[in-house]
This record gives C-alpha cells, sequence and structure tokens, in this order.
C-alpha cells in the first residue's frame, strides 16, 4: 500500500527528496563502464547528476570509485522537466564545460520512471550517434566497437565519437565501494555545483511549465478480486490448494496429477 | 505547432514477425482513438521488400500507409529511420504517432520526438482520448507504485511508446482497403555515424514466457538468491516459466531476460503463481491476462494478494519447498 503518495498533485510532479540518497542501478553500470575505460586505456570522468541539493551525495560515491569531476545540476526552476527538457539541460552543460567530450555514458533506464528516453534525447541535443543497451565496448582510435543484444538480435556495431551509448542491466556489474574510499570522499568532496543561470537558461526557463509533457492526474489501482485465501501450516495450504485447484493446475502443466491423497495408489 | 491532420500514425516495427505483433496490437488501439477523434489511421513502413507488412497492416485497420522502400533500408537502421520518420512527420503533420516499445522501438522515438520538439511517454498501458480530443497517455511510474495520465497539451504530435502485449490486435481482414503512399528515399539524406559489423539472429529462450502456459513468478520475497533457484525446480516440474520482479534483477539472482513488466516482459498464462512478489505497477500491469492468479506472500494486504484468484499467506520459499514435495508424489508417471 502506498502510505504517503511521493507526488505533489498541484505541480504534478515527483517528490524526489524522498527517493533517497542511492544512486540508481543503471547508472552505476554506467559509471563501472567509465571505470573500465578508464583503467584499460586512460580517461578522465566526469560524473553529472541533475536532481535536488541532496543528490550531491551521489556524486561522493562516484568519485569515491573513481570519477575525477563530480557535477551537480540543480535549480529549483530544473525541477519537474520531463525527459525532453532533462536532456536539453545535460547537453547545456556538456556543451558548455565539457566541449570536447569523446564519449557520453548513461545507465539504460533509471528505476524510478524507466523511460530509457533521456540518452538518446540527450545524443540528439548533442547531435551525435548513440547505442543503447550496450554489453561490451572497446575503445579504438577513432571510434567504439560495442556488443548488444537487443530484439532478439547479437549485433557487434561500431559507432563514430563523439558519441553516447546506454549500459544494458546485465553488464557491467558495478564493483564494490570500499566504506573508506566513500569517508575519504566526504572528507574532500569538491562537487560542482551549477545552476540554470549558469547554464545559460534565460531568466524565463521553468521546466515544469516548458516540459512537453504534463502529468494531469496520479492514482494507484486498486484491484479488488473477490478471492479465496488459504493460510495456516504449509502442509496444510499444500493439500488444500492440490484438493480444491489440483485439475487447474494439472492441465495447465500438461501432466497428471493425484488431485486428492486418498486417490488409488 | 499547427496541425493540419487528425491523423494517428503507428511506426511499422515488422522486425521478428511473425512473433512481434506490437505493430499490429497498436493499430487495433488507433483505430479505437480514430473514432473519437476523427482521422485516419496510418501505418508507417521503412525497408526493402515490405509490401507483406503493407498489406498485413491494411488488413489489421491501417486505412492509409506511407511506404518508403529502397535496398538503402534493408536493415533497421536507427539514425536513418529517426530522421525518415522525423521528415515525413513534419510534412504531413500527424496529430499522434504511437510507436512499440521493443529496444528499437524505445531508442528511436525519444530521438524523433526530440527533433520534432514534442513530447513521448515511454511504455504506455493504455491510451485514451479526453473530452478536449487530447492522447491520454497512462503509464506506470514513480518506481511502479502509482499510474500516471499524462498529456502533451501544446506541441503536436502527440507521441508515445506502447509495450508489446498490452493491447488486442483486430482479426485479420482481408476484404479491408486502404491507401498506399510511396514515398522516395530523399537525395539529401545524412550518412549513418553507426555501422552494424555483425548481426546474428538468437532468440533468447526455446519456450518464451510470454506464451507459456503457466508462468512462475518469483519477487524478493523468496528471501536469497540460493532460494530462488528453487523455483527454477518447481518450473521444471510444471512445464513452467520462470519470471522475476525487478528488484530479483538488480539483485542478480536472475538475468535481466526474465523480467516480467515495465521493460520487460509481458506474459499470458493460463496460472501464474506469484512467490513473494507485493505487486508494484510495472510487475501487475504485465499480468492482466493470466487467467488464474495464485499468489504467495506473507503480507495478505500486498497489492499481488488482492489480485489473485487465490490468496495464500505464508513464505513464498516454504510454500515453494512445499509445492515441490507434493508434486513430486503426486505427478504421475
Amino acid at each position: 500500500m502506498v502510505s504517503e503518495l511521493p507526488w505533489n498533485s498541484k505541480t504534478g510532479t515527483l517528490k524526489r527528496e524522498l527517493a533517497g540518497g542511492m544512486m540508481d542501478p543503471a547508472s552505476r553500470r554506467a559509471l563501472e563502464a567509465a571505470l573500465q575505460i578508464k583503467e584499460n586505456q586512460g580517461a578522465h570522468i566526469c560524473a553529472v547528476t541533475m536532481g535536488p541539493v541532496m543528490a550531491e551525495e551521489i556524486l561522493h560515491q562516484a568519485k569515491a570509485l573513481g570519477a575525477d569531476d563530480g557535477v551537480l545540476l540543480t535549480d529549483r526552476r530544473m525541477a519537474g522537466a520531463d525527459t525532453f527538457l532533462t536532456s536539453l539541460i545535460l547537453s547545456k552543460f556538456i556543451q558548455k564545460e565539457y566541449k570536447s567530450f569523446d564519449l557520453v555514458i548513461c545507465g539504460s533506464q533509471t528505476s524510478d520512471s524507466e523511460t530509457a528516453q533521456v540518452g538518446p534525447q540527450l545524443a540528439e541535443e548533442l547531435d551525435i550517434p548513440a547505442i543503447g543497451y550496450v554489453n561490451q565496448i572497446r575503445v579504438k582510435k577513432d571510434n567504439i566497437e560495442v556488443r548488444r543484444h537487443v530484439d532478439d538480435f547479437y549485433e557487434i556495431l561500431t559507432m563514430d565519437l563523439p558519441g553516447l551509448i546506454t549500459i544494458d542491466l546485465s553488464a557491467y556489474k558495478p564493483r564494490y565501494l570500499a566504506l573508506e574510499g566513500l569517508e575519504k570522499a566526504f572528507e574532500n568532496p569538491d562537487i560542482k555545483i551549477i545552476d540554470a543561470k549558469k547554464l545559460g537558461l534565460d531568466d524565463s526557463f521553468n521546466a515544469l511549465k516548458d516540459s512537453p509533457t504534463r502529468i494531469i492526474d496520479v492514482f494507484s489501482p486498486t484491484t479488488q478480486n473477490e478471492n479465496r485465501v488459504l493460510k495456516g501450516a504449509v502442509k496444510k495450504i499444500v493439500d488444500q490448494l492440490f484438493d480444491e485447484y489440483g485439475k487447474v493446475i494439472s492441465s495447465g502443466m500438461g501432466k497428471d496429477i493425484k488431485t486428492h491423497d486418498h486417490d488409488e495408489v | 505547432m499547427m496541425t493540419s491532420s487528425k491523423d494517428i500514425w503507428v511506426f511499422g516495427d515488422y522486425r521478428n514477425y511473425f512473433q512481434n505483433r506490437v505493430t499490429l496490437q497498436i493499430l487495433a488501439r488507433a483505430v479505437d482513438l480514430a473514432s473519437k477523434t476523427g482521422g485516419n489511421v496510418c501505418a508507417v513502413v521503412f525497408g526493402h521488400n515490405v509490401n507483406d507488412y503493407v498489406a498485413e497492416y491494411i488488413a489489421h485497420g491501417a486505412q492509409k500507409v506511407y511506404v518508403m522502400d529502397d535496398p538503402r533500408l534493408l536493415l533497421y537502421s536507427l539514425e536513418t529511420y529517426s530522421r525518415l520518420l522525423t521528415r515525413i512527420a513534419k510534412k504531413y503533420q500527424p496529430e499522434t504517432i504511437l510507436v512499440g516499445a521493443t529496444r528499437f522501438g524505445q531508442e528511436m522515438a525519444p530521438r524523433v520526438a526530440k527533433q520534432l520538439g514534442t513530447g513521448l511517454t515511454a511504455d504506455c498501458i493504455d491510451l485514451e482520448i479526453n473530452e478536449k480530443k487530447f492522447l491520454v497517455q497512462i503509464a506506470p511510474s514513480f518506481g511502479g507504485n502509482l499510474i500516471a495520465k499524462i498529456i502533451t497539451p501544446v506541441q503536436r504530435p502527440q507521441m508515445a511508446t506502447v509495450r508489446p502485449g498490452t493491447f488486442q490486435e483486430q482479426p485479420h481482414d482481408d476484404n479491408a482497403t486502404g491507401e498506399t503512399h510511396i514515398l522516395t528515399l530523399p537525395v539529401d539524406l545524412k550518412k549513418d555515424r553507426i555501422r552494424l559489423i555483425t548481426s546474428e539472429h538468437r532468440p533468447s529462450k526455446k519456450q518464451k514466457i510470454e506464451d507459456a502456459d503457466i508462468v512462475i513468478c518469483g519477487g524478493r520475497g523468496m528471501g536469497s538468491k540460493g532460494k530462488f533457484k528453487k523455483l527454477f525446480e518447481l518450473a521444471e516440474l510444471m512445464n513452467a516459466e520462470v519470471g522475476a520482479t525487478r528488484p530479483v534483477v538488480y539483485s542478480e539472482w536472475v538475468p535481466h531476460n526474465a523480467l516480467v513488466g515495465q521493460a520487460g516482459k509481458n506474459i499470458k498464462p493460463k496460472i501464474l503463481m506469484s512467490f513473494g512478489i507485493s505487486g508494484a505497477i510495472q510487475h501487475t500491469a504485465a499480468l492482466t491476462d493470466a487467467d488464474f492468479v495464485i499468489a504467495i506472500n506473507k503480507n495478505p494486504n500486498a497489492t499481488m494478494m488482492k489480485m489473485a484468484d487465490v490468496a495464500i499467506v505464508a513464505d513464498a520459499n516454504q510454500m515453494c519447498l512445499g509445492i515441490i514435495k507434493a508434486l513430486k508424489e503426486k505427478i504421475r508417471h
């Protein structure tokens, strides 16, 4: 049951402060991919996120794991951005601060809204190619070679750089972050904070108002179903289950089962 | 942007057809939506030698099909297809564009929406028309706890991706007629920055969970990766397939291809057995076509328990072991 809806009905947005200071599992894989590239052929990694002030915490984690820079894009006027504006804001940052980037790596989809749209839209905004759901990356001189398994096709592709990839949820298992590393990162945080003005967004910019999509209602689906409730000892329940529903179960299985214990042996 | 048509477009995603039915499913819903808004239901097909698909879409409700048939379009190309769709959408200005949420659709639709300067709702589980004739895009949100109704108030076209299995396709109608609109490939098409080196068709599984008669789904309530494995033993006994919730997949108890729900699979089994799953919407929305649901959870108030035909209040792992034991005794050999 949802006791408190993490939703502001006035603004139609998610109260992200309730989401907790954890790096999203998909982003952790993206960071892992970046760390492996850095270890294999050297790289300078900037971990960037957009969100409320408390999102700074995940940038400490990123730096503790090996990111060189941590940048938080935060501003009231950027709150409530849908994927269209989130990708716009991220692209403004990249174009301003990391103009000569080679590769943008994103998680394939966040665990809160799972749209999988910010990566592709960021690529479009930056006018660079993008490949989603990547399992394996090989960095070459002027391009990268990636492998992925999508829509029942196992593909090997090369992509010109600069480019963007999103990392599949099955790949690049994130490394464990030792506690002392995290403590160190907190001692010397050095996280860059950037607001809407610094990004060059004009004074009238308001992500909530300007997003092309608008949430008009949010509801919790109530499914009321007259159902049979079984409880008690496991053995008793299992007997009841097969007594009452043995036929349904055996027909689904396509195997014959004895539905009663007192059936012939 | 002013729109000059009320047309609803459906992107013709024919790769993996016959198994992939998402285009036909969306066409069926587009027909319903168009009956409320006016305008034509149109399919858009890019590729080479695609006449069969054009005919198929017409037989399933498309009144008009925009076709670009060229050897250079033989392979699905994200960059080229998204540029082409953008270009013809700018020209013909549909009111709505719907795209199947295959991986390809999930990558292409955001780019097209961006190029057109419009909004996009991911992974819709329903689509409606409201009193202002806006497309109401209904999608799971907020970590799967809630469902959001979303509109695109100003920009056009309205765009949404739709998860495969969400809508029911119309029966094939051989007598249906539709207009075919042949378009030629633009001469100034930009070069792809992505090159396909090799591509191998590798369906993920023999019996697909989407087609299984019995599906056994497990959640975090199974307790641990080791205990979760017992579900596979149960599945073996029952000729069933095993699915999992997102937390289970994220914890790497099972690979991602077992995910049932948003960004995963939709299922329609005769029997669904749900072990230790509380029932986030992103999961439950994929289960609505299950005929008979048995849920096992310690918490009798879990959403999944309310959805079930039989709700068993018990420890999921203990129950799994109990059923395995009973089946070993009961199955007639």
